[in-house]
């Protein structure tokens, strides 16, 4: 490993299904990289291939159908991509943890919390069942649970939504991984408990130098926590660069759109309210991508260069990524 | 289209709804809970009300008392003439006409097996609103007014996309031209890039139909687009409640201020955020209320009279309302 390396990187993953319409390519020539105590936000609507990029350096791929065609995923120099089983399994959980969307479904009903976190240390660490439990006590602590002894006994269904996401990253993080990914992490709660899962994962990112890969659709998650940013649309990086860059002058029409289309809290709204600018119709069908950029049916700002040749991920003028025939200074080739 | 100018308001007046209470077979009484507990506004026509607050505030338990769709404890509830509140049986199912609701989910508030033009034709038949003919040339222009082609009429509900689907719910809604559309959540089970074509489709649709929205979300940006006056709601009461340029340029509830704080800005900085009033915790159960101010366990700022007594939602300057001893 050269120390140009960074901590992970995935390059040029390919990911295809087969399915009943024909071959889906979910991920086309997918690359990011992420290093310790960074964090990454990739943004983009369902079926962008945001969630499927995070099973891919997982490596939980369902296959079949799906299947990984060709790529590089290296985690300190080491590749998983074509791993066997049982290694990528150990590394799954102690030096890349996952946090999901929905903590009910993704916690199990009849164990106590404090056994599940348990479970992942005694299985990563072979530590014995009372310094297991100890650890979890402790990171239940550290995910700021109050009286962490008391509900380390409680059974999921017990705790409050927040409570239940604070377990769930107390599990991911209990064999002190490397890389933390998160999967739309807050989607399901309360604004004041975002906040407060916000703040935690922050805290402990700085404390322990993880590396966060955070998964959202919310372009104001990403302004606030993020570091560098990758937009995805429709199985591709359309857009990458530093979260500054990125939010501040946005290349491509699809993260231009996802930037104006929400209405955005402003703390001193015009009396007059205009229209929301639309992205027009919806994410495309994968198994029927045309030549052309996946983008170009939804796009206001069309050449005809646009329907016939997929732009390439190329850097402008402020040094970050965007795959846009129009940003990229139009039809000359 | 024309617009219509429609005259009703709704009208809600220090509404209740406790669910659970009196006796149970095994453990003896049953705890109350008080999910709404003296919530009181009015809604003029053609305008958008929205209600905002944490899960667990009593929003949507309101919305769901004025479509009669919950069991009403205490209090009235008139839109226009019709005293929504008071009507039972035959005279309520003929008044729900002029009040219908768009549900969050548009997966589940659609049925199956239906064709999408049976579903938007539905209340028409139900109603018994016009000939065969004239309900059939209704839906058409439904399908049109929300944007979906006349001939998606014959697609079952699965073959549309979730910002379809809740176009199909407002032509629901729409159909049997009512006064009032109660919007719980209507975009946030949507995908960001669909949710502005909803949301300007609604807009839309109330200025040429003069409709009047309920509009109920956790959303503060979205609340902020499309609402003209907002009630901060906590606990199954209304603590702030003001036109829509006031409440966001002058919020004066601690905890209208903690809700404020705690949306990410996109042009926000990153290190401006841990400055900011942050919650500690989850609300109080809405069994065992506090005596005094239901906000002062987590309220940065609460004294000791808080705890003590309620603090009740008095008029501060023309349309402002707050509830709280300290503002």
């Amino acid at each position: 490993m050269s120390m140009t390396d960074p901590l992970l990187s995935v390059e040029d993953i390919v990911v295809d299904f087969q399915t009943r319409a024909g071959k889906a390519r979910v991920l086309d020539h997918v690359s990011l990289e992420v290093e310790s105590g960074e964090i990454l936000g990739i943004v983009g609507e369902s079926g962008c291939g945001k969630s499927m990029t995070a099973l891919s350096i997982m490596g939980l791929v369902p296959d079949p159908p799906g299947r990984v065609t060709s790529g590089s995923i290296r985690l300190d120099g080491v590749e998983l991509v074509g791993m066997d089983h049982e290694r990528l399994r150990r590394i799954r959980g102690k030096d890349i943890g996952m946090i999901f969307q929905e903590p009910m479904s993704s916690l199990n009903p009849v164990f106590t919390v404090g056994e599940q976190i348990a479970e992942s240390v005694r299985l990563h660490e072979n530590a014995s069942p009372r310094a297991a439990m100890d650890r979890a006590i402790a990171m239940l602590r550290a995910v700021e649970i109050p009286e962490a002894e008391l509900r380390a006994r409680a059974y999921p269904h017990q705790l409050s939504g927040g409570m239940r996401q604070r377990v769930m990253i107390a599990i991911a993080l209990a064999c002190r991984p490397r890389v933390l990914i998160a999967d739309e992490p807050t989607t399901a709660l309360d604004t004041t408990v975002q906040a407060q899962i916000f703040d935690l994962l922050q805290d402990l990112q700085s404390d322990m130098g993880t590396a966060i890969i955070l998964i959202t659709h919310d372009m104001g998650a990403i302004a606030e926590l993020a570091d560098t940013v990758a937009v995805m649309y429709a199985g591709r990086v359309v857009e990458k660069g530093t979260v500054e860059t990125v939010l501040s002058s946005p290349q491509h029409p699809y993260t231009q759109g996802l930037i104006t289309c929400v209405p955005h809290l402003e703390p001193d709204p015009p009396a007059e309210r205009s229209e929301l600018m639309e992205i027009p119709g919806v994410v495309p069908a994968l198994t029927d991508l045309g030549r052309g950029c996946a983008f170009a049916p939804r796009c206001r700002a069309t050449i005809d260069r646009c329907g016939v040749e997929k732009p390439a991920l190329l850097p402008s003028e402020d040094a970050h990524l965007t795959a846009c025939w129009v940003a990229q200074g139009g039809a000359q080739r | 289209m024309t617009v219509e100018k429609r005259g009703n308001t709704l009208v809600v007046e220090d509404l209740k709804v406790h669910f659970g209470g009196g006796k149970s077979l095994l453990s003896g009484s049953r705890p109350t809970v008080h999910a709404v507990d003296g919530v009181s506004f009015s809604v003029p026509a053609g305008k958008t009300f929205g209600i905002v607050g944490e899960s667990g505030s009593g929003k949507t338990t309101t919305a769901l008392a004025i479509m009669r769709l919950v069991n009403i404890t205490d209090g009235r509830i008139t839109l226009g003439d019709t005293p929504i509140s008071a009507l039972e049986g035959e005279d309520l199912r003929a008044a729900r006409r002029q009040f219908q609701i768009v549900f969050q989910d548009p997966y589940s508030s659609l049925d199956p097996r239906k064709r999408a033009g049976e579903i938007v034709r539905e209340p028409l038949d139900l109603m018994q609103i016009g000939t065969h003919d004239e309900r059939d040339a209704a839906v058409r222009d439904l399908f049109q007014q929300v944007g979906l082609r006349p001939e998606q009429r014959a697609l079952f509900p699965h073959q549309f996309s979730g910002g379809q689907r809740q176009r199909l719910g407002l032509a629901r809604a729409l159909s049997t031209r009512p006064d009032l559309i109660v919007c719980d959540e209507p975009v946030s089970a949507l995908d960001v890039a669909i949710q502005a074509q909803i949301l300007n489709l609604m807009a839309r649709l109330q200025r040429e139909l003069g409709l009047t929205y309920l509009f109920i979300s956790h959303d503060l940006g979205v609340v902020q687009h499309i609402c003209d006056e907002i009630a901060v709601m906590y606990l199954g009461q209304i603590v702030e409640q003001a036109d829509r340029r006031t409440l966001f340029t002058n919020p004066r509830h601690p905890y209208t201020k903690a809700l404020l704080a705690a949306v990410p800005m996109v042009h926000g900085n990153q290190r401006d955020r841990r400055n900011r009033v942050r919650l500690k915790g989850d609300p109080p159960s809405p069994v065992n209320l506090p005596k005094g101010c239901r906000f002062a366990s987590r309220c940065p700022l609460a004294q000791a009279h808080c705890h003590e007594q309620s603090p009740p939602l008095t008029t501060r300057e023309a349309s402002h309302k707050v509830a709280c001893f300290l503002q």
